[in-house]
């Protein structure tokens, strides 16, 4: 039998240069005793036949995972380890959960982790004197071998303070640079005043209505309380909770005072100027609360039109889009980006025209993480038609736009065979011309690239077209 | 003057009914070279639980309790009587530092009552996120509590110095948002979740010339809903919650069963709600987000079953669709089965590839066996019982007393 020491600082870096070594010598996992600290005296102690040796080469996934099965406190952990890789180097496959050493090794990486997991967690500092800068000290005891593996966390986190974190093996000193040693003669740093108010926190934000004593014990297990502050506190909050939630149930609720309550409301819910009545500023703020058809409830905000009350153009798109709904204004998205490219290349003073929608709210599906547009119908379509007609009422356009069927169903009463009607000037019944196009988002769906480079260029013919019937 | 003990017994206790702790997802951050204190971007650490079996990650404070607003379900609203306090920026800030030095917690979660304006709260809040960034060089978390009306710039800077936003939604409808908090609007809460989708997506593309923007809200925003303080049943709950993550991109909805608190509104119900309830809804979210299930399928009756799991319940009510061939199903009718998890249906779907999975592997896989068998077969399991009247009865456990100790 060979026997193999590991140091109590730096076991597992050990154990891999040991592993090593025993793999190029070809000694089998049986002959193998492993001790971590000091060797006990053992009787069958000598020397293993040598068989045929090799240098072991293990995936990373593997190494990763058996090197924290290595901080666990089973004390069988080195010899499985190492019966593990030599396994793993004659054609084991590591990932297959139904190999029983495999399946050990990952349970142990997982409690181990959990425990590095809950030292991050449970470790307190306590402030402690010194002459430079803020040095902290803290006395934990993990259930695992975990100080090595648990502390560099604490080196990321606080490093512009000096640390320490003493456990019954091992303990951790922080001072710009990690370092380990075995643990001499332990103390818990005494108290400070800080202590107090986290107890203070504690206590409070506890809500006695909803007590849920097996759900906190499940996450902060009892082993770990002796070396938490607040936890002496439980017994009694539990205690307590039900008296304090039956004296909330007695307690009427009083009236406050009536003068407080009115100073209260109106600064509340200020003042706001109230737009003059038939302006295009009213009629936003009216449509803004406007709840004739069910796609109110579902979209963030009416997206009302925009552009000066006095414009010689308005387009006339379809409905507001995700971001449209987001951001409370028209033609902001990838749509309306088409838009604005196309007009100013048509020579439109972007500036100088209004642009609304036929519907103005966003009508769309929820899936998941995004929202799929839905056409509108006819109904709603019919009840958004008050908006549209008022928004002509008050901008009294020279030229209407309409873009798309929904646009051209709105102002004309049928969006059938809008491809046919394209590029062609109807009327509205008081003899306002509208011209008819397709939707901007029509051209970005094409999947076709040259049909798509036609169709945008037959979309710029349009605009130019509106250019000059304004101009004229 | 109160002391700093006396106020952060009143502004903790005021903050305990924001039930978000999260500290996950912040921008990577950590303090190796020596100039600040603190780091983040891995997994949340919950540092210590209450008795409510709720997790402290977080300190959760309120930097002040005076409120202008009388929304009836909030222990603040103008019209409580309880007693007052307010925070000044440097104790908010020296609580934080203190707190977070002796690895109590992760970071500040900081909401407050609304004083004098919208606008002037925000800002105060603002001026303590960017003094605990800017002067004491903070790396940790800080989750801010953007307030309903604030302004624009408020919020952009606000996003700038916090990993994650948030601003309450407080009631699964609009009639009972208005019924129970009359000065707070549903629309204007929704706009100003919109405005930090906006800002988020912006932050996340590169300028014209290449270089990155600055983060805003790296670890996104969430929203808190109270449940049972209105007559909105779950079916409302859930379909709220499927609308606002399509809408604003949230990263959670958190539920909150409305809870007594001292000195009550009239208005409020007398009777809470089940705990349970809660739960349920959470399991619910959680089954809308990963489990591919739509509202319709796991609310249809209006109610979630209190008895049984709300995937368990759609299983028994769909037993025409099971047994499911573990080894033929596709991925997302396996994650239909009560049992298996989204881990184990990865781990099943991967191992198949290697060879027919047994029934025998399914524990090490991650399957809780005892409830998936009446639904599965597989080489070493048929399925048994799925036209078993009683089969509910094995998922519906005794009830059993909740505080016991």
């Amino acid at each position: 039998m060979r026997q193999v020491v590991l140091p109590i600082v730096g076991t597992v870096a050990a154990w891999r240069t040991e592993a090593r070594a025993l793999a190029a010598e070809g000694i089998a996992p049986e002959h193998v005793i492993w001790h971590r600290g000091a060797a006990p005296p053992d009787l069958f102690a000598g020397d293993a036949p040598k068989g045929q040796g090799r240098s072991l080469t293990i995936p990373r996934a593997a190494l990763a995972e058996i090197e924290a099965a290595l901080c666990h406190s089973d004390p069988e952990r080195f010899a499985r380890a190492y019966r593990l890789v030599l396994r793993l180097n004659d054609g084991l496959v590591w990932g297959d959960r139904s190999d029983p050493d495999i399946r050990r090794m990952m349970e142990h990486a997982k409690s181990v982790r959990r425990d590095i997991h809950k030292m991050h967690a449970f470790v307190r500092f306590r402030e402690v004197p010194s002459d430079g800068r803020r040095a902290f000290a803290a006395w934990f005891e993990p259930e695992h071998h975990t100080v090595e593996a648990g502390t560099p966390f604490f080196a990321k986190r606080f490093g512009d303070m000096d640390w320490v974190i003493a456990t019954p093996e091992i303990t951790a000193r922080f001072d710009g640079k990690l370092t380990f040693h075995e643990t001499v003669g332990a103390e818990r740093p005494p108290e400070d005043a800080t202590e107090e108010l986290w107890r203070t926190y504690y206590a409070n934000i506890f809500n006695p209505a909803r007590v849920m004593v097996k759900a906190m014990q499940s996450e902060m297990p009892k082993k770990y309380w002796k070396n938490l502050p607040e936890a002496d506190l439980i017994p009694g909050l539990i205690r307590d909770a039900d008296r304090r939630v039956a004296e909330m149930a007695a307690h009427e609720a009083e009236e406050a005072p009536a003068r407080r309550l009115a100073v209260a409301r109106r600064m509340a819910v200020p003042e706001r100027p109230v737009p003059t009545a038939g302006t295009l500023d009213a009629l936003r703020a009216e449509a803004a609360a406007c709840t004739r058809c069910p796609l109110h409830a579902p979209a963030t905000q009416t997206v009302f039109g925009v552009g000066p009350p006095d414009a010689e153009v308005m387009f006339v798109g379809e409905q507001p889009g995700d971001q449209e709904d987001l951001a409370g204004r028209p033609f902001v998205g990838p749509a309306g980006q088409v838009f604005d490219q196309e007009a100013e290349a048509a020579g439109l003073d972007r500036s100088r025209l209004y642009v609304t929608n036929a519907v103005k709210h966003f009508k769309f599906a929820p899936r998941g993480k995004r929202r799929l547009h839905q056409k509108p119908n006819g109904s709603e379509i019919h009840a958004c038609n008050t908006w549209l007609d008022q928004e002509l009422a008050l901008v009294k356009p020279k030229l209407i736009v309409a873009m798309g069927a929904t646009a051209l169903q709105a102002l004309t009463g049928s969006g059938e065979g809008i491809l046919k009607r394209r590029g062609q000037v109807e009327r509205l019944e008081d003899g306002t011309p509208v011209l008819v196009t397709v939707h901007p988002s029509y051209l970005l769906r094409l999947p076709d690239p040259e049909l798509a480079k036609v169709e945008r260029r037959r979309f710029r013919e349009d605009l130019e077209q509106a250019a000059r019937l304004a101009q004229s | 003057m109160k002391s700093l003990t006396e106020k952060l017994a009143i502004l903790s206790d005021a903050a305990k009914y924001d039930a978000s702790c999260a500290s996950s997802g912040g921008a990577k951050r950590d303090s190796r070279d020596g100039k600040g204190v603190g780091s983040s971007g891995g997994s949340g650490i919950c540092h210590a639980y209450a008795p409510d079996g709720r997790c402290i990650s977080l300190l959760k404070i309120l930097m002040t309790n005076f409120c202008i607003y009388d929304c009836a379900y909030c222990v603040n609203r103008v019209s409580s009587k309880v007693e007052r306090a307010r925070f000044s920026v440097e104790e908010v800030v020296r609580l934080t530092i203190e707190f977070y030095r002796r690895n109590y917690i992760e970071g500040l979660f900081l909401s407050s009552g609304i004083i004098k304006s919208s606008d002037d709260t925000m800002a105060d809040m603002v001026r303590i996120a960017k003094t605990l960034r800017e002067r004491e060089g903070f790396r940790g978390y800080i989750h801010l509590k953007t307030i309903p009306d604030a302004s624009p710039e408020l919020i952009e800077e606000a996003g700038k110095y916090a990993d994650r936003l948030s601003i309450n939604i407080e009631m699964p409808t609009e009639a009972g948002l208005s019924q129970l908090a009359p000065e707070k609007s549903a629309k204007g809460i929704r706009k100003a979740m919109g405005e930090v989708r906006l800002r988020r997506e912006a932050s996340r593309e590169v300028t014209h010339t290449g270089k990155r923007r600055a983060a805003f809200a790296p670890a996104g925003q969430s929203t808190q809903v109270i449940v049972g303080a209105d007559a909105a049943d779950d079916r409302d709950v859930l379909t709220q919650s499927a609308n606002l993550y399509a809408n604003y991109g949230l990263s959670r909805v958190y539920y909150s069963a409305f809870s007594p608190i001292p000195d009550a509104s009239r208005m409020l119900p007398l009777k809470k709600p089940p705990l349970m309830r809660e739960h349920r809804l959470y399991q619910a979210d959680w089954l809308l987000r990963f489990y591919g299930f739509d509202v319709s399928e796991i609310a249809s009756q209006g109610m979630l079953d209190l008895e049984v799991d709300p995937k368990t319940a759609w299983a028994l009510a769909h037993r025409e669709q099971f047994p499911v061939d573990v080894n033929r199903a596709a991925r997302e009718m396996l994650l239909r089965v009560p049992g298996f998890g989204v881990k184990t249906v990865d781990r099943i779907v991967a191992a198949r590839r290697r060879g027919a999975v047994r029934f025998e592997h399914l524990v090490a896989m991650g399957a809780v066996t005892k409830h998936a068998k009446p639904f599965i077969t597989l080489p070493g399991w048929t399925s048994r019982g799925l036209d078993d009247q009683a089969l509910r009865a094995r998922y519906a456990p005794a009830p059993e007393q909740l505080s016991l100790f």
